[in-house]
Protein backbone atom coordinates (compact mmCIF):
# COMPACT_ATOMS: atom_id res chain seq x y z
CA UNK A 1 0.00 0.00 0.00
CA UNK A 2 2.42 2.99 -1.31
CA UNK A 3 0.75 6.04 -0.69
CA UNK A 4 2.72 7.11 -3.68
CA UNK A 5 0.49 5.62 -6.48
CA UNK A 6 -2.67 3.93 -7.34
CA UNK A 7 -5.85 4.13 -6.06
CA UNK A 8 -6.59 3.12 -2.23
CA UNK A 9 -10.03 3.01 -1.02
CA UNK A 10 -11.39 1.62 1.73
CA UNK A 11 -15.13 1.92 2.79
CA UNK A 12 -17.40 0.63 4.99
CA UNK A 13 -21.01 1.60 4.99
CA UNK A 14 -24.33 0.48 6.38
CA UNK A 15 -27.52 0.78 5.47
CA UNK A 16 -30.96 -0.91 6.17
CA UNK A 17 -30.86 -3.87 4.13
CA UNK A 18 -27.46 -3.01 2.29
CA UNK A 19 -23.57 -2.97 3.72
CA UNK A 20 -20.86 -1.79 1.39
CA UNK A 21 -17.45 -3.24 3.01
CA UNK A 22 -14.49 -2.59 0.69
CA UNK A 23 -10.78 -2.33 0.61
CA UNK A 24 -9.26 -1.77 -2.22
CA UNK A 25 -5.91 -1.34 -3.75
CA UNK A 26 -6.78 -0.22 -7.74
CA UNK A 27 -4.03 0.69 -10.26
CA UNK A 28 -3.73 4.45 -10.77
CA UNK A 29 -3.41 4.48 -14.14
CA UNK A 30 -5.90 2.71 -17.58
CA UNK A 31 -9.61 1.76 -17.01
CA UNK A 32 -10.48 -0.75 -14.06
CA UNK A 33 -13.97 -1.84 -14.12
CA UNK A 34 -16.53 -2.16 -11.16
CA UNK A 35 -18.41 -4.84 -12.46
CA UNK A 36 -21.53 -6.61 -10.50
CA UNK A 37 -25.37 -7.31 -10.27
CA UNK A 38 -27.03 -4.46 -9.89
CA UNK A 39 -27.81 -4.01 -5.86
CA UNK A 40 -23.83 -5.61 -5.79
CA UNK A 41 -22.81 -2.49 -4.31
CA UNK A 42 -20.54 -0.54 -7.42
CA UNK A 43 -22.72 2.35 -7.95
CA UNK A 44 -22.38 2.72 -4.10
CA UNK A 45 -18.60 2.51 -4.32
CA UNK A 46 -17.72 4.93 -6.96
CA UNK A 47 -20.26 7.36 -4.95
CA UNK A 48 -17.96 7.12 -1.87
CA UNK A 49 -15.21 7.37 -4.03
CA UNK A 50 -16.84 10.98 -5.39
CA UNK A 51 -17.63 12.02 -2.05
CA UNK A 52 -21.62 12.21 -2.83
CA UNK A 53 -22.05 9.24 -0.22
CA UNK A 54 -20.73 10.57 2.93
CA UNK A 55 -19.04 7.11 4.48
CA UNK A 56 -17.35 8.23 7.65
CA UNK A 57 -14.36 6.26 8.70
CA UNK A 58 -13.32 5.63 5.13
CA UNK A 59 -10.20 6.36 3.38
CA UNK A 60 -9.26 7.16 0.02
CA UNK A 61 -6.04 8.45 -1.85
CA UNK A 62 -5.47 8.51 -5.24
CA UNK A 63 -2.28 8.67 -6.82
CA UNK A 64 -0.73 10.23 -3.28
CA UNK A 65 -3.55 12.49 -2.91
CA UNK A 66 -5.32 12.01 0.49
CA UNK A 67 -9.39 12.64 -0.26
CA UNK A 68 -10.82 11.08 3.01
CA UNK A 69 -9.53 9.62 5.77
CA UNK A 70 -9.91 9.31 10.16
CA UNK A 71 -9.03 13.36 10.00
CA UNK A 72 -10.36 14.45 6.85
CA UNK A 73 -13.19 14.87 4.41
CA UNK A 74 -13.06 16.61 1.70
CA UNK A 75 -16.41 17.27 -0.12
CA UNK A 76 -17.14 16.51 -3.22
CA UNK A 77 -16.42 19.86 -5.38
CA UNK A 78 -12.99 19.83 -3.87
CA UNK A 79 -11.68 16.24 -5.31
CA UNK A 80 -10.49 16.91 -8.57
CA UNK A 81 -12.46 14.11 -10.03
CA UNK A 82 -15.00 13.75 -13.30
CA UNK A 83 -18.10 11.99 -12.94
CA UNK A 84 -20.22 10.72 -15.81
CA UNK A 85 -23.80 10.03 -14.68
CA UNK A 86 -25.55 6.95 -16.34
CA UNK A 87 -27.99 9.77 -17.48
CA UNK A 88 -26.28 12.21 -18.91
CA UNK A 89 -27.59 15.02 -16.11
CA UNK A 90 -26.85 17.97 -18.29
CA UNK A 91 -28.04 21.74 -16.96
CA UNK A 92 -30.68 22.05 -18.81
CA UNK A 93 -30.97 25.59 -18.77
CA UNK A 94 -27.40 26.10 -20.00
CA UNK A 95 -26.18 25.68 -23.81
CA UNK A 96 -23.93 22.44 -24.69
CA UNK A 97 -21.07 24.91 -25.33
CA UNK A 98 -22.14 26.55 -21.18
CA UNK A 99 -21.93 23.51 -19.74
CA UNK A 100 -19.20 22.69 -20.66
CA UNK A 101 -17.28 25.62 -19.64
CA UNK A 102 -19.30 25.32 -15.94
CA UNK A 103 -16.80 22.77 -14.57
CA UNK A 104 -13.68 24.09 -16.44
CA UNK A 105 -13.94 27.85 -15.44
CA UNK A 106 -13.90 26.59 -12.25
CA UNK A 107 -10.89 24.74 -12.21
CA UNK A 108 -7.45 27.03 -11.55
CA UNK A 109 -5.47 27.79 -14.85
CA UNK A 110 -2.70 25.77 -13.46
CA UNK A 111 -4.26 22.71 -12.95
CA UNK A 112 -5.83 22.80 -16.29
CA UNK A 113 -4.44 19.90 -18.86
CA UNK A 114 -7.57 19.00 -20.84
CA UNK A 115 -8.41 22.04 -22.94
CA UNK A 116 -12.23 22.24 -23.74
CA UNK A 117 -11.27 22.08 -27.69
CA UNK A 118 -9.64 18.58 -26.82
CA UNK A 119 -12.46 17.33 -25.01
CA UNK A 120 -14.89 18.99 -27.61
CA UNK A 121 -12.82 17.05 -30.48
CA UNK A 122 -12.37 13.79 -28.75
CA UNK A 123 -16.27 13.27 -28.42
CA UNK A 124 -16.74 15.22 -31.43
CA UNK A 125 -19.59 17.34 -30.46
CA UNK A 126 -18.00 20.32 -31.97
CA UNK A 127 -21.67 20.79 -33.95
CA UNK A 128 -23.65 20.94 -30.98
CA UNK A 129 -22.67 23.82 -29.32
CA UNK A 130 -24.78 25.94 -29.63
CA UNK A 131 -27.58 23.72 -28.47
CA UNK A 132 -29.80 23.52 -25.52
CA UNK A 133 -29.10 19.51 -23.74
CA UNK A 134 -33.21 19.53 -24.48
CA UNK A 135 -32.34 19.24 -28.68
CA UNK A 136 -29.27 16.49 -28.41
CA UNK A 137 -30.21 12.50 -28.36
CA UNK A 138 -29.16 10.24 -25.69
CA UNK A 139 -26.19 9.34 -27.37
CA UNK A 140 -25.50 12.90 -28.20
CA UNK A 141 -26.16 14.19 -24.49
CA UNK A 142 -23.71 11.12 -22.93
CA UNK A 143 -20.95 12.46 -25.49
CA UNK A 144 -21.25 15.87 -23.77
CA UNK A 145 -21.79 14.59 -20.55
CA UNK A 146 -18.41 12.90 -21.12
CA UNK A 147 -16.77 15.75 -22.32
CA UNK A 148 -17.39 17.98 -19.64
CA UNK A 149 -16.27 15.94 -16.92
CA UNK A 150 -13.05 15.80 -18.80
CA UNK A 151 -12.78 19.61 -19.32
CA UNK A 152 -12.20 19.86 -15.85
CA UNK A 153 -9.16 18.02 -16.18
CA UNK A 154 -9.55 14.95 -13.79
CA UNK A 155 -7.39 13.51 -11.94
CA UNK A 156 -9.98 10.28 -11.53
CA UNK A 157 -12.49 9.64 -13.72
CA UNK A 158 -15.40 7.81 -12.65
CA UNK A 159 -18.19 6.37 -14.82
CA UNK A 160 -21.74 4.89 -13.65
CA UNK A 161 -22.98 2.68 -16.36
CA UNK A 162 -22.67 5.86 -18.90
CA UNK A 163 -24.08 3.27 -21.61
CA UNK A 164 -26.80 1.80 -19.78
CA UNK A 165 -29.81 4.29 -20.50
CA UNK A 166 -28.58 3.44 -23.94
CA UNK A 167 -29.71 1.28 -26.87
CA UNK A 168 -27.33 -0.92 -28.64
CA UNK A 169 -26.72 1.44 -31.77
CA UNK A 170 -26.24 3.91 -29.50
CA UNK A 171 -23.77 1.97 -27.46
CA UNK A 172 -22.00 0.88 -30.39
CA UNK A 173 -21.51 4.95 -31.63
CA UNK A 174 -20.08 5.63 -27.76
CA UNK A 175 -17.72 3.23 -27.35
CA UNK A 176 -15.11 4.21 -29.78
CA UNK A 177 -14.94 7.55 -28.06
CA UNK A 178 -14.42 5.37 -24.57
CA UNK A 179 -11.53 3.52 -26.23
CA UNK A 180 -10.18 6.89 -27.68
CA UNK A 181 -10.36 8.38 -24.31
CA UNK A 182 -8.25 5.59 -23.30
CA UNK A 183 -5.59 5.64 -25.83
CA UNK A 184 -4.98 9.48 -25.86
CA UNK A 185 -5.34 10.84 -22.27
CA UNK A 186 -3.50 9.61 -19.03
CA UNK A 187 -6.52 9.78 -16.55
CA UNK A 188 -7.33 6.68 -14.43
CA UNK A 189 -10.71 5.68 -14.99
CA UNK A 190 -13.00 3.84 -12.76
CA UNK A 191 -15.81 2.02 -14.97
CA UNK A 192 -18.82 0.67 -13.39
CA UNK A 193 -21.12 -1.62 -15.26
CA UNK A 194 -23.34 -4.66 -15.58
CA UNK A 195 -22.48 -5.62 -19.04
CA UNK A 196 -19.57 -7.95 -19.82
CA UNK A 197 -19.13 -7.10 -23.31
CA UNK A 198 -18.12 -3.29 -22.16
CA UNK A 199 -15.64 -4.84 -19.43
CA UNK A 200 -14.43 -6.68 -22.12
CA UNK A 201 -13.68 -3.82 -24.31
CA UNK A 202 -12.80 -1.33 -22.31
CA UNK A 203 -11.06 -2.17 -19.11
CA UNK A 204 -7.96 -3.42 -18.37
CA UNK A 205 -8.64 -4.13 -14.51
CA UNK A 206 -11.25 -5.45 -12.92
CA UNK A 207 -13.14 -5.77 -9.56
CA UNK A 208 -16.04 -7.97 -9.32
CA UNK A 209 -18.63 -6.62 -6.69
CA UNK A 210 -20.84 -9.20 -5.09
CA UNK A 211 -23.23 -7.97 -2.28
CA UNK A 212 -21.50 -5.01 -1.44
CA UNK A 213 -17.82 -7.09 -1.52
CA UNK A 214 -15.04 -7.37 -4.08
CA UNK A 215 -14.80 -10.85 -4.78
CA UNK A 216 -12.37 -10.76 -7.06
CA UNK A 217 -9.67 -7.79 -7.81
CA UNK A 218 -6.65 -7.73 -10.61
CA UNK A 219 -5.81 -7.51 -14.16
CA UNK A 220 -8.75 -8.20 -17.05
CA UNK A 221 -7.08 -11.49 -18.81
CA UNK A 222 -5.62 -13.14 -15.36
CA UNK A 223 -9.68 -12.39 -13.23
CA UNK A 224 -11.80 -13.67 -15.96
CA UNK A 225 -9.95 -16.87 -16.23
CA UNK A 226 -10.44 -17.40 -13.10
CA UNK A 227 -12.28 -20.47 -12.31
CA UNK A 228 -14.31 -19.15 -9.11
CA UNK A 229 -15.53 -16.17 -10.80
CA UNK A 230 -16.71 -17.83 -14.60
CA UNK A 231 -19.36 -19.30 -12.85
CA UNK A 232 -21.38 -15.97 -11.26
CA UNK A 233 -20.72 -14.76 -15.07
CA UNK A 234 -22.65 -17.78 -16.25
CA UNK A 235 -23.21 -17.49 -20.22
CA UNK A 236 -20.77 -15.03 -20.53
CA UNK A 237 -17.66 -16.53 -18.92
CA UNK A 238 -14.71 -16.38 -21.22
CA UNK A 239 -11.17 -14.92 -21.97
CA UNK A 240 -10.49 -11.48 -23.27
CA UNK A 241 -6.82 -12.00 -24.58
CA UNK A 242 -4.64 -9.00 -26.03
CA UNK A 243 -3.71 -9.70 -29.74
CA UNK A 244 -2.65 -8.08 -32.88
CA UNK A 245 -2.98 -8.45 -36.48
CA UNK A 246 0.16 -10.24 -37.85
CA UNK A 247 -1.78 -10.87 -41.36
CA UNK A 248 -4.92 -10.49 -43.29
CA UNK A 249 -6.26 -12.81 -45.92
CA UNK A 250 -7.93 -10.67 -48.79
CA UNK A 251 -9.43 -13.81 -50.02
CA UNK A 252 -11.93 -14.87 -47.49
CA UNK A 253 -12.09 -11.65 -45.24
CA UNK A 254 -9.88 -13.16 -42.57
CA UNK A 255 -7.52 -11.51 -40.16
CA UNK A 256 -4.94 -13.86 -38.51
CA UNK A 257 -4.55 -12.28 -34.84
CA UNK A 258 -1.80 -13.22 -32.67
CA UNK A 259 -1.94 -13.31 -29.11
CA UNK A 260 0.79 -14.76 -26.34
CA UNK A 261 0.42 -18.41 -27.37
CA UNK A 262 -0.75 -18.79 -31.26
CA UNK A 263 -2.68 -17.61 -34.04
CA UNK A 264 -5.93 -17.18 -34.40
CA UNK A 265 -8.30 -16.85 -37.59
CA UNK A 266 -11.08 -14.05 -37.29
CA UNK A 267 -13.33 -11.85 -39.68
CA UNK A 268 -11.34 -8.88 -40.84
CA UNK A 269 -12.72 -5.79 -40.17
CA UNK A 270 -10.14 -3.93 -42.33
CA UNK A 271 -7.99 -3.19 -39.13
CA UNK A 272 -4.24 -2.84 -40.87
CA UNK A 273 -1.30 -4.97 -40.33
CA UNK A 274 0.20 -4.62 -36.46
CA UNK A 275 -2.83 -2.96 -34.95
CA UNK A 276 -3.12 -3.98 -31.47
CA UNK A 277 -6.69 -5.37 -30.45
CA UNK A 278 -8.09 -7.55 -28.20
CA UNK A 279 -9.85 -10.86 -28.78
CA UNK A 280 -12.79 -12.49 -26.82
CA UNK A 281 -13.55 -16.27 -26.57
CA UNK A 282 -16.30 -17.43 -24.21
CA UNK A 283 -16.24 -20.81 -22.71
CA UNK A 284 -19.00 -22.29 -24.08
CA UNK A 285 -17.27 -21.58 -27.87
CA UNK A 286 -14.31 -23.67 -27.05
CA UNK A 287 -15.11 -27.66 -27.10
CA UNK A 288 -11.89 -29.81 -26.38
CA UNK A 289 -10.07 -33.09 -28.25
CA UNK A 290 -7.34 -35.40 -27.84
CA UNK A 291 -6.58 -35.16 -31.31
CA UNK A 292 -6.28 -32.55 -33.51
CA UNK A 293 -9.50 -32.78 -36.07
CA UNK A 294 -9.66 -32.91 -39.52
CA UNK A 295 -12.69 -32.45 -41.43
CA UNK A 296 -14.27 -29.82 -39.44
CA UNK A 297 -16.00 -26.04 -40.47
CA UNK A 298 -13.88 -24.69 -37.04
CA UNK A 299 -10.81 -22.70 -38.39
CA UNK A 300 -9.30 -22.41 -35.34
CA UNK A 301 -7.53 -25.26 -33.38
CA UNK A 302 -5.13 -24.81 -30.94
CA UNK A 303 -3.26 -27.39 -28.62
CA UNK A 304 -3.64 -27.03 -24.85
CA UNK A 305 -2.73 -27.85 -21.68
CA UNK A 306 -5.30 -28.70 -19.20
CA UNK A 307 -4.83 -26.41 -15.72
CA UNK A 308 -7.34 -27.28 -13.57
CA UNK A 309 -11.01 -27.85 -13.88
CA UNK A 310 -14.31 -27.08 -11.17
CA UNK A 311 -17.88 -27.84 -11.58
CA UNK A 312 -20.57 -25.46 -13.50
CA UNK A 313 -22.95 -24.29 -11.88
CA UNK A 314 -24.94 -26.24 -13.63
CA UNK A 315 -24.50 -30.04 -12.58
CA UNK A 316 -24.32 -31.39 -16.07
CA UNK A 317 -21.44 -28.84 -16.87
CA UNK A 318 -17.87 -28.37 -15.96
CA UNK A 319 -15.63 -25.44 -16.63
CA UNK A 320 -12.13 -26.42 -17.92
CA UNK A 321 -9.31 -24.07 -17.59
CA UNK A 322 -6.40 -24.18 -20.01
CA UNK A 323 -3.17 -22.55 -21.15
CA UNK A 324 -2.34 -22.14 -24.38
CA UNK A 325 1.55 -20.64 -24.52
CA UNK A 326 1.02 -18.05 -22.21
CA UNK A 327 -2.43 -17.57 -22.68
CA UNK A 328 -5.23 -18.83 -20.63
CA UNK A 329 -8.50 -19.90 -21.77
CA UNK A 330 -11.40 -21.51 -20.57
CA UNK A 331 -13.81 -24.34 -21.59
CA UNK A 332 -17.14 -25.18 -20.70
CA UNK A 333 -18.17 -28.89 -21.21
CA UNK A 334 -20.32 -31.62 -20.30
CA UNK A 335 -19.47 -33.71 -17.17
CA UNK A 336 -19.71 -36.85 -19.37
CA UNK A 337 -17.72 -35.04 -22.02
CA UNK A 338 -15.19 -34.41 -19.56
CA UNK A 339 -15.26 -38.03 -18.01
CA UNK A 340 -14.93 -39.41 -21.27
CA UNK A 341 -11.92 -37.37 -21.77
CA UNK A 342 -10.63 -38.37 -18.42
CA UNK A 343 -9.48 -34.53 -17.86
CA UNK A 344 -6.70 -33.96 -15.65
CA UNK A 345 -4.31 -31.30 -15.03
CA UNK A 346 -1.31 -31.11 -17.11
CA UNK A 347 -2.97 -33.05 -19.75
CA UNK A 348 -2.24 -32.25 -23.35
CA UNK A 349 -5.31 -31.18 -25.17
CA UNK A 350 -6.87 -29.56 -28.67
CA UNK A 351 -8.90 -26.70 -27.79
CA UNK A 352 -11.60 -26.04 -31.33
CA UNK A 353 -12.97 -22.53 -31.00
CA UNK A 354 -16.23 -22.14 -33.00
CA UNK A 355 -16.53 -18.19 -32.42
CA UNK A 356 -14.13 -15.52 -31.77
CA UNK A 357 -14.98 -12.10 -31.24
CA UNK A 358 -12.94 -9.01 -32.04
CA UNK A 359 -13.34 -6.21 -29.93
CA UNK A 360 -11.70 -2.85 -29.77
CA UNK B 1 -64.07 59.21 -10.82
CA UNK B 2 -60.72 58.87 -8.20
CA UNK B 3 -60.36 60.88 -5.27
CA UNK B 4 -56.92 62.03 -3.54
CA UNK B 5 -57.74 59.54 -1.14
CA UNK B 6 -58.34 56.79 -3.15
CA UNK B 7 -54.87 57.68 -5.50
CA UNK B 8 -53.27 57.33 -1.93
CA UNK B 9 -54.51 53.84 -1.02
CA UNK B 10 -53.82 53.03 -4.27
CA UNK B 11 -49.93 53.66 -3.91
CA UNK B 12 -49.83 52.47 -0.23
CA UNK B 13 -51.09 49.49 -1.89
CA UNK B 14 -48.61 49.18 -4.22
CA UNK B 15 -45.98 50.03 -1.67
CA UNK B 16 -46.99 47.39 1.10
CA UNK B 17 -47.00 44.58 -1.77
CA UNK B 18 -43.97 45.81 -3.01
CA UNK B 19 -41.94 45.94 0.37
CA UNK B 20 -43.62 42.54 1.42
CA UNK B 21 -43.14 40.31 -1.69
CA UNK B 22 -39.36 41.38 -1.51
CA UNK B 23 -38.88 40.56 1.90
CA UNK B 24 -40.96 37.69 1.38
CA UNK B 25 -38.79 36.12 -1.37
CA UNK B 26 -36.01 36.44 1.01
CA UNK B 27 -36.95 34.72 3.87
CA UNK B 28 -39.18 32.51 2.21
CA UNK B 29 -35.60 31.14 -0.08
CA UNK B 30 -34.53 29.82 2.78
CA UNK B 31 -37.62 28.47 4.55
CA UNK B 32 -38.38 26.51 1.22
CA UNK B 33 -34.75 25.23 0.61
CA UNK B 34 -34.65 23.78 4.19
CA UNK B 35 -38.49 22.07 3.76
CA UNK B 36 -37.74 21.25 0.23
CA UNK B 37 -34.50 19.45 1.64
CA UNK B 38 -34.35 18.42 5.22
CA UNK B 39 -35.10 14.69 6.54
CA UNK B 40 -35.58 16.41 10.00
CA UNK B 41 -38.60 15.45 12.08
CA UNK B 42 -39.72 18.76 11.89
CA UNK B 43 -40.24 19.25 8.61
CA UNK B 44 -44.19 18.39 8.90
CA UNK B 45 -44.32 21.24 12.17
CA UNK B 46 -42.57 24.01 10.20
CA UNK B 47 -44.82 23.52 6.98
CA UNK B 48 -47.83 23.41 8.77
CA UNK B 49 -47.06 26.58 10.77
CA UNK B 50 -46.19 28.08 7.30
CA UNK B 51 -49.20 27.15 5.95
CA UNK B 52 -51.71 28.31 8.79
CA UNK B 53 -52.28 31.79 7.11
CA UNK B 54 -54.22 29.70 4.08
CA UNK B 55 -56.78 28.44 6.47
CA UNK B 56 -57.12 30.68 9.70
CA UNK B 57 -59.12 33.75 9.43
CA UNK B 58 -57.49 36.83 8.76
CA UNK B 59 -58.73 38.34 12.04
CA UNK B 60 -57.49 36.09 13.88
CA UNK B 61 -53.88 35.97 12.82
CA UNK B 62 -54.66 40.21 13.15
CA UNK B 63 -55.26 39.27 16.60
CA UNK B 64 -52.46 37.69 17.85
CA UNK B 65 -50.01 40.00 16.01
CA UNK B 66 -51.90 43.14 17.66
CA UNK B 67 -51.15 41.18 20.71
CA UNK B 68 -47.85 40.34 19.99
CA UNK B 69 -46.74 43.75 18.58
CA UNK B 70 -48.77 45.34 21.56
CA UNK B 71 -47.10 47.40 24.07
CA UNK B 72 -47.27 44.45 26.61
CA UNK B 73 -46.86 41.29 23.81
CA UNK B 74 -43.23 40.19 23.18
CA UNK B 75 -42.47 41.89 19.84
CA UNK B 76 -43.93 45.32 21.16
CA UNK B 77 -41.05 44.66 24.23
CA UNK B 78 -38.27 43.89 22.07
CA UNK B 79 -39.21 46.77 19.53
CA UNK B 80 -39.41 49.34 22.54
CA UNK B 81 -36.31 48.39 23.39
CA UNK B 82 -34.37 49.19 20.46
CA UNK B 83 -36.57 52.62 20.23
CA UNK B 84 -38.27 52.03 17.90
CA UNK B 85 -41.69 52.11 19.22
CA UNK B 86 -44.54 49.95 18.73
CA UNK B 87 -46.17 48.41 15.46
CA UNK B 88 -49.67 48.51 14.86
CA UNK B 89 -50.83 51.17 13.52
CA UNK B 90 -47.80 51.84 11.48
CA UNK B 91 -46.61 51.17 8.10
CA UNK B 92 -44.15 48.94 9.06
CA UNK B 93 -46.48 47.12 11.39
CA UNK B 94 -48.53 46.36 8.16
CA UNK B 95 -45.36 44.94 6.74
CA UNK B 96 -44.85 42.71 9.42
CA UNK B 97 -48.47 41.42 9.32
CA UNK B 98 -48.72 41.09 5.46
CA UNK B 99 -45.37 38.57 5.51
CA UNK B 100 -46.91 36.64 7.68
CA UNK B 101 -50.17 36.44 6.67
CA UNK B 102 -48.57 35.90 3.04
CA UNK B 103 -45.74 33.81 3.88
CA UNK B 104 -47.44 30.08 2.63
CA UNK B 105 -47.78 31.83 -1.17
CA UNK B 106 -44.20 32.55 -1.30
CA UNK B 107 -42.73 29.66 0.12
CA UNK B 108 -44.41 26.56 -1.48
CA UNK B 109 -44.11 27.32 -5.01
CA UNK B 110 -40.21 27.82 -4.21
CA UNK B 111 -40.37 25.06 -2.66
CA UNK B 112 -42.42 23.18 -5.22
CA UNK B 113 -39.52 24.07 -7.61
CA UNK B 114 -36.84 23.35 -5.44
CA UNK B 115 -38.23 19.43 -4.97
CA UNK B 116 -38.56 19.49 -8.74
CA UNK B 117 -35.37 20.06 -9.53
CA UNK B 118 -34.09 17.06 -7.26
CA UNK B 119 -30.87 15.66 -5.85
CA UNK B 120 -28.90 15.22 -9.53
CA UNK B 121 -28.08 18.53 -10.90
CA UNK B 122 -26.57 19.45 -7.28
CA UNK B 123 -24.93 16.29 -7.65
CA UNK B 124 -23.44 17.24 -10.89
CA UNK B 125 -22.40 20.52 -9.60
CA UNK B 126 -20.68 19.09 -7.15
CA UNK B 127 -18.63 17.32 -9.71
CA UNK B 128 -17.81 19.83 -11.64
CA UNK B 129 -15.95 22.14 -8.78
CA UNK B 130 -18.96 24.45 -8.02
CA UNK B 131 -19.49 24.83 -4.14
CA UNK B 132 -22.89 24.30 -2.56
CA UNK B 133 -23.43 27.85 -2.80
CA UNK B 134 -22.17 28.69 -6.18
CA UNK B 135 -24.53 25.65 -7.18
CA UNK B 136 -27.44 27.35 -5.84
CA UNK B 137 -27.07 30.52 -8.00
CA UNK B 138 -25.52 28.84 -10.69
CA UNK B 139 -27.83 26.10 -11.01
CA UNK B 140 -30.79 26.02 -8.82
CA UNK B 141 -32.30 29.71 -8.83
CA UNK B 142 -31.91 29.52 -12.88
CA UNK B 143 -34.50 26.36 -12.83
CA UNK B 144 -36.42 27.33 -9.92
CA UNK B 145 -37.15 30.81 -12.08
CA UNK B 146 -40.75 29.37 -12.67
CA UNK B 147 -41.71 28.75 -9.37
CA UNK B 148 -39.98 32.35 -8.19
CA UNK B 149 -41.95 33.90 -10.98
CA UNK B 150 -45.51 32.20 -9.52
CA UNK B 151 -44.35 33.18 -5.83
CA UNK B 152 -43.92 36.90 -6.53
CA UNK B 153 -47.07 36.95 -8.35
CA UNK B 154 -48.81 35.05 -5.43
CA UNK B 155 -47.23 37.34 -3.25
CA UNK B 156 -48.14 40.31 -4.44
CA UNK B 157 -51.59 39.93 -5.05
CA UNK B 158 -52.23 38.14 -1.92
CA UNK B 159 -50.72 41.07 0.35
CA UNK B 160 -52.88 43.54 -2.29
CA UNK B 161 -56.26 41.56 -1.66
CA UNK B 162 -55.64 41.81 2.03
CA UNK B 163 -58.52 43.14 4.25
CA UNK B 164 -58.72 41.76 7.68
CA UNK B 165 -55.44 41.51 8.90
CA UNK B 166 -55.04 44.75 7.89
CA UNK B 167 -58.10 46.25 9.76
CA UNK B 168 -56.78 44.46 12.97
CA UNK B 169 -53.12 45.49 12.65
CA UNK B 170 -53.39 49.28 10.90
CA UNK B 171 -56.83 50.45 11.27
CA UNK B 172 -57.69 53.18 8.64
CA UNK B 173 -55.34 55.64 9.15
CA UNK B 174 -55.16 57.89 5.61
CA UNK B 175 -51.66 57.69 4.08
CA UNK B 176 -50.64 55.21 6.67
CA UNK B 177 -52.40 52.49 6.46
CA UNK B 178 -55.67 53.01 4.55
CA UNK B 179 -54.84 50.48 1.42
CA UNK B 180 -57.35 50.39 -1.39
CA UNK B 181 -59.46 47.09 0.21
CA UNK B 182 -60.17 49.70 3.27
CA UNK B 183 -60.78 52.03 0.98
CA UNK B 184 -63.28 50.63 -1.00
CA UNK B 185 -65.53 48.95 2.58
CA UNK B 186 -65.10 52.85 3.65
CA UNK B 187 -66.54 54.09 0.06
CA UNK B 188 -69.15 51.62 0.93
CA UNK B 189 -70.14 51.94 4.43
CA UNK B 190 -70.20 55.46 3.25
CA UNK B 191 -72.75 54.91 0.66
CA UNK B 192 -70.55 55.86 -1.84
CA UNK B 193 -71.00 52.85 -4.27
CA UNK B 194 -69.73 54.91 -7.84
CA UNK B 195 -66.45 55.41 -5.94
CA UNK B 196 -66.38 51.73 -4.57
CA UNK B 197 -66.89 50.76 -8.36
CA UNK B 198 -64.14 52.08 -9.39
CA UNK B 199 -61.83 50.71 -7.21
CA UNK B 200 -63.15 47.41 -6.95
CA UNK B 201 -63.44 46.91 -10.65
CA UNK B 202 -59.66 47.88 -11.09
CA UNK B 203 -59.13 45.20 -8.79
CA UNK B 204 -61.19 42.71 -10.73
CA UNK B 205 -59.14 44.24 -13.65
CA UNK B 206 -55.85 44.18 -11.80
CA UNK B 207 -55.82 40.46 -10.70
CA UNK B 208 -56.95 39.38 -14.03
CA UNK B 209 -53.57 41.10 -15.72
CA UNK B 210 -51.50 39.20 -12.81
CA UNK B 211 -52.78 36.06 -13.44
CA UNK B 212 -53.08 36.26 -17.18
CA UNK B 213 -49.85 36.95 -16.88
CA UNK B 214 -48.66 34.07 -15.02
CA UNK B 215 -50.42 32.07 -16.94
CA UNK B 216 -48.82 33.07 -20.20
CA UNK B 217 -45.64 33.33 -19.01
CA UNK B 218 -45.16 30.27 -16.81
CA UNK B 219 -46.74 27.71 -18.96
CA UNK B 220 -46.06 23.94 -17.31
CA UNK B 221 -44.52 21.25 -18.64
CA UNK B 222 -42.30 23.52 -20.36
CA UNK B 223 -39.05 21.99 -18.70
CA UNK B 224 -36.17 20.26 -20.56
Amino acid sequence: MSPGTGIRARFKLDYSGFSLDVDLDLPGRGVTALFGHSGSGKTTLLRAIAGLEHAPGGTLSVNGDVWQDAAVFRPTHRRPLGYVFQEASLFPHLTVQANLEYGQKRVPQAQRRVSLEQAVDLLNIGHLRARKPARLSGGERQRVGIARALATSPRLLLMDEPLAALDHALKQEILPYLERLHDELDIPVLYVSHAPDEVARLADHIVVMEAGRAVAAGPLTDTLARLDLPIKLGEDAGVVLDAVVAARDEEWHLAHMEFAGGRLWVRDHGLPVGHHARVRILARDVSLARAPMSGTSILNTLPAVVVDSVDDAHPALTLVKLRVGESPLLARLTRRSAHALEITPGQLLYAQIKAVALIG
Amino acid sequence: MLSDTDWSAIRLTLELASVTTLLLLVIGTPIAWWLARTRSAWKGAVGAVVALPIVLPPTVIGFYLLVAMGPEGPVGRLTQSLGLGVLPFTFAGLVVASVFYSLPFVVQPIQNAFEAIGERPLEAAATLRASPLDTFFSVVLPLARPGYLTASVLGFAHTVGEFGVVLMIGGNIPDKTRVVSVQIYDHVEALEYAQAHWLAAGMVAFSFVVLLLLYTLNPTGRRA
